[in-house]
């Protein structure tokens, strides 16, 4: 399985979930776990995805997501789950 | 599972605090593109470096944009040039011929700099590496991306001073020939002692002779992150400050140490190294200096300087050693000048000078780096800078190096702007006593004694 993190960080509107869920729907990206909280008065939302199947690159799907949250005012990022596991796990 | 928190933590270190994998160095063997010919040389070079490095900017940006890290440099270091080119060069013009192709292959394939315009002569110089030393000043005029080393000395053969001596004066050569550009010509040539075979850090970088055919070597950075986790630990004991700092260090080095796996993987080339270096950027926050300043000193320059930044350089070793399977380069904190804001303001303010710079070089890598010094100084001066750092590293079993830039046209107060990572650097004082007797002697500096540590 290959894990990707998305993570969103910005002003909490309506339809942000609904908007990346689509997204990742329609690139057959299965979501495995969802958490969210507020961090210095920020939104900030994380998602562990299963990107095995994905239709597109990780590159372009890294790509769609930064122009979909700069369309709503937000910062949306996808990571490659290793990059946290490597900094964060011994 | 990994929790926000943490996924929220390295968020910030890259976009915040300036994390970033400061290059991905691939070192390429050139004995192999060995001929008596200089065209044929010329050409199979061209071949050998366009055809392994075709796809290194690539993986890069790949990589990049896959675990959302940036990698600021893509970069190549080949062998020393003069160990390729001796069979083939007869005059400068001829090795001027092979930094020209240099200079091509790395525009073909995108890298921003080529190191290796180099020769390793700690002990005595063949006549092709007087050659290649002599073309010098051409070879970094007429081209942009190559990056020129000498290593002119080592703890096992002592200090080669004709070396030297000739150094001081393509030094300043080199200087003249760039003068319309800030003399960055200068910016672009190392003088080492102890020089690394696996270095992958610009402008020193070659592919040594003790390394396999093709080579990934990373170089991690993050004076910006370092400096932010020391916000927290104001008035706190040196164990909370050591312990801090190791902690930062391996978590940067991870990131590091997962960039090069992935690129030699996706590459089909052997990992080598991680270079644990401070590596400073010209951005506000990604200083050295501010690290220093964090830890209490007013400035950077203070008394206290050398033993803050002897603490900064061993805890980013003792970090970054666990979190990665091989280390080597420089490995240390970084202390250029031109390239950190925070030791142009400390310079500016009078409070940094030449001679703490030296002084602090005997703790940490590498040595005086992007010092931006009167035009006028003389040759044999800058000879013995080049001298007293040689043998800091010398009697220490360190590796130093010397990175000065005499500025044609400019004097004490003016500063000089090379333009991205290069940065800004303010022309220095430099002690204007006369050394020529000394630096005009012939011959060989021995080797020290390695007993009696005193």
């Amino acid at each position: 399985m290959k894990r990707t993190i998305i993570t969103v960080v910005g002003k909490d509107t309506i339809g942000i979930i609904a908007s990346v869920c689509t997204y990742l729907s329609d690139h057959k990206v299965n979501i495995l776990d969802i958490s969210q909280t507020i961090i210095s008065g920020l939104f900030n939302m994380m998602m562990v995805t299963d990107t095995t199947n994905c239709t597109v690159s990780a590159q372009q799907m890294a790509e769609d997501l930064k122009k979909l949250g700069e369309s709503m005012n937000l910062i949306i990022r996808s990571q490659n789950e290793e990059i946290f596991n490597m900094m964060h796990r011994v | 599972m990994i929790n926000i928190y943490e996924v929220h933590e390295t968020n910030e270190m890259i976009q915040h605090e300036n994390l970033d994998v400061r290059t991905i160095t691939m070192g390429i063997g050139l004995l192999d593109c060995v001929d008596s010919d200089i065209d044929e040389l010329n050409r199979k070079i061209y071949e050998k470096i366009t055809n392994c490095a075709r796809n290194l900017v690539k993986t890069g940006q790949e990589i990049e944009a896959e675990y959302g890290i940036p990698i600021v440099n893509k970069r190549i270091s080949v062998t020393p040039i003069a160990l390729v080119g001796a069979s083939a060069c007869r005059t400068k013009d001829d090795f001027v011929s092979i930094a020209k192709t240099l200079d091509k292959a790395a525009h073909e394939v995108g890298v921003n700099f080529l190191g290796g315009y180099s020769a390793l002569v700690s002990k005595h110089m063949t006549k092709a590496e007087r050659l290649l030393i002599e073309s010098i000043p051409e070879a970094l005029a007429s081209t942009e991306r190559v990056c020129s080393s000498i290593n002119v000395g080592s703890t096992r053969t002592g200090i080669n001073m004709d070396a030297v001596r000739l150094m001081g004066t393509i030094v300043k050569k080199t200087a003249e020939r760039t003068k319309d550009s800030g003399s960055i010509g200068c910016a672009k040539l190392v003088v080492f002692c102890n020089a690394p075979d696996d270095n992958p850090f610009m402008a020193g970088a070659f592919h040594g002779v003790t390394e396999g055919d093709c080579v990934i070597n990373v170089g991690v950075s993050g004076p910006g992150v370092v400096k932010h986790a020391l916000e927290s630990v104001h008035g706190e004991s040196f164990e909370v400050l050591c312990e801090t700092i190791k902690k930062t260090a391996f978590k940067v080095t991870r990131v590091g140490q997962l960039v090069a796996a992935e690129a030699s993987r996706r590459l089909g080339v052997k990992f080598g190294i991680i270079d644990l270096s401070l590596a400073p950027t010209p951005a506000v926050g990604d200083s050295v200096a501010d690290i220093l300043e964090q830890m209490g000193l007013e400035s950077v320059g203070a008394p206290g300087t050398t033993a803050a930044l002897a603490l900064l350089n061993d805890q980013v070793k003792k970090g970054g050693v666990m979190a990665s399977s091989y280390v080597g380069g420089l490995s240390g904190a970084f202390i250029p000048v031109s390239e950190d804001q925070g030791m142009i303001n400390a310079v500016n303010n009078g409070l940094l000078t030449l001679e703490k710079l030296e002084a602090m070089t005997c703790v940490c890598s590498v040595g005086l780096d992007m010092i931006a010094i009167p035009g006028d100084v003389s040759e044999h001066t800058i000879s013995g800078i080049i001298a007293d750092e040689m043998a800091i590293g010398m009697v220490n079993s360190k590796t130093t190096a010397v990175r000065v830039i005499p500025v044609i046209g400019k004097t004490i107060g003016d500063s000089v702007e090379f333009g991205g990572l290069l940065g800004t650097a303010p022309v220095m004082p430099v002690n204007r006593a006369s050394c020529e007797e000394f630096v005009s002697r012939k011959g060989l500096i021995p080797a020290p004694i390695h007993s009696f540590k005193n």
